[in-house]
C-alpha cells in the first residue's frame, strides 16, 4: 500500500498524539516503572529488602493456595469456556433460531460481573436440610433425594461453583468470536470433506479446527488473561474465604487489608510476568489479521 | 439405507434439544433473579421464586415494593446517578483522544511514530494491576482520589491503548485518496478529520463507545481502588457489592437492587447489539 502522508511542522503531530501519550506515560509507564521498584522495597516503601516479597509470594500457604487456585481456573475455565463456545458456534448455525439462542447465551457479557455474581450467589443459595430451599440448585438436589449443598462454602466444590459464574459469562464471547469464524469457512471445503465420506468427527477434526485455528487462539489466550485477572466474581461471592483465593483477590487484600506494598507490588509484577507470554500470542494473532486485511 | 438416513436424521433432534437446554440454563438464573425481586419479603424467605410458575398471572403476588426500598434506602438512586456520571465521562474523553491519536498515527508522518506504536501495543500487555500502588499515591498527593474526575482520567488512562489499537487499525482503512483530495481543496487537518476521518468512522466509533460505555459502567475493580470508601460517589456495581455485605441473606432486596445495576446495560445491549458485536470481532478477528 501507498502511503501519503501531508508534510507538517514539528508541532502538528504533538497535537493529535500528545495527550494520549501523556495519558500512556502517566497512568501506564511511570506506574509499572514504580511498581517494579517498589516490589523490592518494604512495606511502607522505605527500605530494600530485595527478593523478600518474591520469596513470600512463592513460598506463603495463602499464595500458595491462591496459584493452586488460580491453575484450577485456568484449566477449568479456559477450557469450559473455548469448548461450549466452540460447540454453540457449530450447533447454533444449524437451527432456525439463531439469533434468539445467540442474544441469550451472550446477554451475561452486558452484565456486570458483580450483578452475575449475585444472580448466581442467590442460585446457589443454602438453607439446612427440612427447611424450604430458596436456591434453585439446591431445590433440584432435594427433589432428587440428596441432601442441599453449602456451594460457596464447601472446598473444592466452592471453587467449581465459581467457575461456573464465570463459564456463564464468557462462554457467549467465545461462541460470537468462533462464530463469525465458523461462518466464515468456504462450505465447499465442508461439503468436499462429506463427498470424500468424513463422517462429522473428521470433518471437525481435520477441516474446521484447523481453518478456524486464528480465532481458537485469539479466544484462547484472551480467556486465559481474563482467567489470571479474574477478581470480581470472587470479591462479591466469597472474598476469597473457604479457600477460593487467587492471585488478583490476594494484591487487592495486600494493598488493602495489610497495607503492604511490597508483596502487593510483587505479585502484580508476577501476574504481568505470566501475562507477557499470552498476551504475545494474543497481539501476534491481532496484528496478523490485521495484515490479511 | 434407511441406517444411512437415520444417522443423518438423528442429529438435527439432538441439535435441538442441546441448544434450547442450554438456552434454558442460560436465562433461568436471571429470570429467577427478576422474580424474586418482584416478590414480597415475607414470601422470598419462605418459598423459591418457582413456585410463582403455578399461577405466574396472580398479580397480587408481586410487588414494587423491593424496588422502592433499594432506591430510597439502599442509596441505589444515588449510586445510579453516580454510575451515570463516571461513565459518561469515562467514555466520551478516552474515546475522543483515541479517535486524535489514532488519526495522527495513521495520517502524519513524524519522528517517534513507530515507537508510539510500538508503546501502544506493548500497553495492551500490561495488566492494570501494575499501575494500582504508584497511581493511587499519585492521586492521593493531588487529592483526586475519591473524585469523578480522578476516576474519568483513570479510566481515560486505561482504555487509550485498547481504543487507539482499534481505531488506527479502522483509520488505515480509508482511502488515501479522499484525504489528498480533502488537502488540495484546501482542508486543513483539523478540517479532515472532524468533516471526514469522523464521519466515516462512525460504525467503528459507535462499537468503541458502547464497548467502553458497558466496560466503565460495569467496572468495579477500579472504583473500588481509587474511590476508597466515599459512599457518595460509589457507582451501582460497588454500592451493590456492598449491598451483598449489609443486606447479606435479604434476597427480595439484593435482587432488587441487583436488577437495577443490570437495566441500562441490557437495555444498551439489546438495541444495539449487532454494534456491540461488530466491536468484539474488529477488536478480535476480522470480520
Amino acid at each position: 500500500m501507498k502511503l501519503v502522508k501531508r508534510k507538517t511542522g514539528a508541532l502538528t503531530p504533538l497535537l493529535y498524539v500528545g495527550p494520549a501519550v501523556l495519558f500512556l506515560l502517566v497512568y501506564q509507564v511511570y506506574p509499572a516503572l514504580q511498581t517494579v521498584y517498589l516490589s523490592f522495597m518494604d512495606r511502607r516503601s522505605q527500605s530494600f529488602v530485595g527478593l523478600e516479597n518474591y520469596k513470600y509470594v512463592f513460598t506463603s500457604q495463602t499464595m500458595l493456595r491462591a496459584f493452586k487456585n488460580n491453575l484450577l481456573w485456568l484449566v477449568v475455565f479456559t477450557a469450559g469456556t473455548v469448548g461450549l463456545g466452540l460447540l454453540f458456534a457449530i450447533l447454533v448455525d444449524r437451527v432456525k433460531y439463531e439469533r434468539l439462542a445467540k442474544s441469550i447465551i451472550f446477554m451475561p457479557m452486558a452484565i456486570s460481573f458483580v450483578g452475575a455474581g449475585v444472580v448466581w450467589k442467590f442460585m446457589y443459595a443454602y438453607k439446612p436440610s427440612g427447611a424450604e430451599q430458596i436456591g434453585l440448585l439446591n431445590q433440584i438436589l432435594v427433589v432428587l433425594g440428596f441432601e442441599p449443598k453449602g456451594w460457596l462454602l464447601e472446598s473444592p466444590i466452592n471453587n467449581l461453583a465459581l467457575i461456573v459464574v464465570g463459564l456463564w459469562i464468557w462462554t457467549g464471547y467465545c461462541m460470537v468470536i468462533l462464530s463469525a469464524a465458523y461462518k466464515g469457512i468456504p462450505k465447499e471445503l465442508m461439503e468436499a470433506g462429506q463427498v470424500d465420506g468424513a463422517n462429522d468427527w473428521q470433518v471437525f477434526r481435520h477441516i474446521i479446527v484447523p481453518e478456524m485455528r486464528p480465532a481458537l487462539t485469539m479466544v484462547t489466550t484472551t480467556m486465559l488473561v481474563n482467567v489470571l485477572k479474574i477478581f470480581d466474581i470472587i470479591y462479591v461471592m466469597t472474598n476469597g474465604n473457604f479457600g477460593t483465593e487467587v492471585i488478583a483477590n490476594r494484591m487487592f487484600k495486600e494493598m488493602f487489608q495489610f497495607a503492604n506494598t511490597g508483596r502487593a507490588s510483587a505479585i502484580a509484577v508476577v501476574l504481568f510476568v505470566i501475562i507477557i507470554p499470552i498476551m504475545y500470542a494474543n497481539i501476534r494473532q491481532k496484528l496478523k489479521g490485521e495484515e490479511a486485511r | 439405507m434407511t441406517r444411512q438416513r437415520l444417522k443423518a436424521k438423528m442429529p438435527q433432534i439432538v441439535i435441538n434439544l442441546v441448544v434450547i437446554l442450554s438456552m434454558v440454563l442460560w436465562i433461568v438464573p436471571t429470570v429467577g433473579l427478576l422474580i424474586t425481586s418482584f416478590r414480597p419479603a415475607s414470601d422470598v424467605v419462605y418459598s423459591g421464586w418457582w413456585t410463582v410458575l403455578t399461577s405466574p398471572l396472580k398479580f397480587t403476588q408481586y410487588t414494587v415494593e423491593n424496588y422502592r426500598t433499594v432506591l430510597a434506602t439502599g442509596g441505589m438512586l444515588t449510586a445510579f446517578r453516580n454510575s451515570f456520571i463516571i461513565t459518561i465521562g469515562g467514555t466520551v474523553i478516552p474515546v475522543f483522544l483515541a479517535a486524535l491519536a489514532a488519526f495522527g498515527l495513521s495520517r502524519l508522518h513524524f519522528r517517534g511514530r513507530g515507537f508510539f506504536y510500538a508503546l501502544i501495543v506493548f500497553m495492551l500487555v500490561v495488566p492494570t494491576q501494575m499501575t494500582f500502588i504508584p497511581v493511587l499515591r499519585l492521586y492521593n498527593k493531588l487529592s483526586l482520589s475519591g473524585t469523578f474526575v480522578g476516576l474519568w482520567l483513570v479510566h481515560t488512562g486505561y482504555g487509550l491503548p485498547f481504543s487507539i489499537f482499534m481505531l488506527h487499525s479502522f483509520f488505515q482503512g480509508l482511502p488515501d485518496e479522499l484525504f489528498e483530495a480533502a488537502h488540495i481543496d484546501g482542508a486543513s487537518l483539523w478540517t479532515s478529520f472532524i468533516r471526514l476521518a469522523i464521519p466515516l468512522s462512525v460504525p467503528a466509533l459507535a462499537s468503541l463507545v458502547i464497548f467502553q460505555f458497558l466496560f466503565v459502567w460495569n467496572d468495579l475493580l477500579v472504583a473500588l481502588i481509587y474511590l476508597g470508601g466515599h459512599e457518595s460517589v460509589a457507582p451501582l456495581t460497588m454500592r451493590l457489592s456492598s449491598l451483598v455485605g449489609s443486606f447479606g441473606q435479604d434476597w427480595h432486596l439484593l435482587t432488587a437492587a441487583a436488577f437495577v445495576s443490570m437495566v441500562v446495560p441490557l437495555i444498551v445491549f439489546f438495541s444495539l447489539q449487532q454494534y456491540f458485536v461488530r466491536g468484539l470481532l474488529g477488536g478480535a478477528v476480522k470480520g
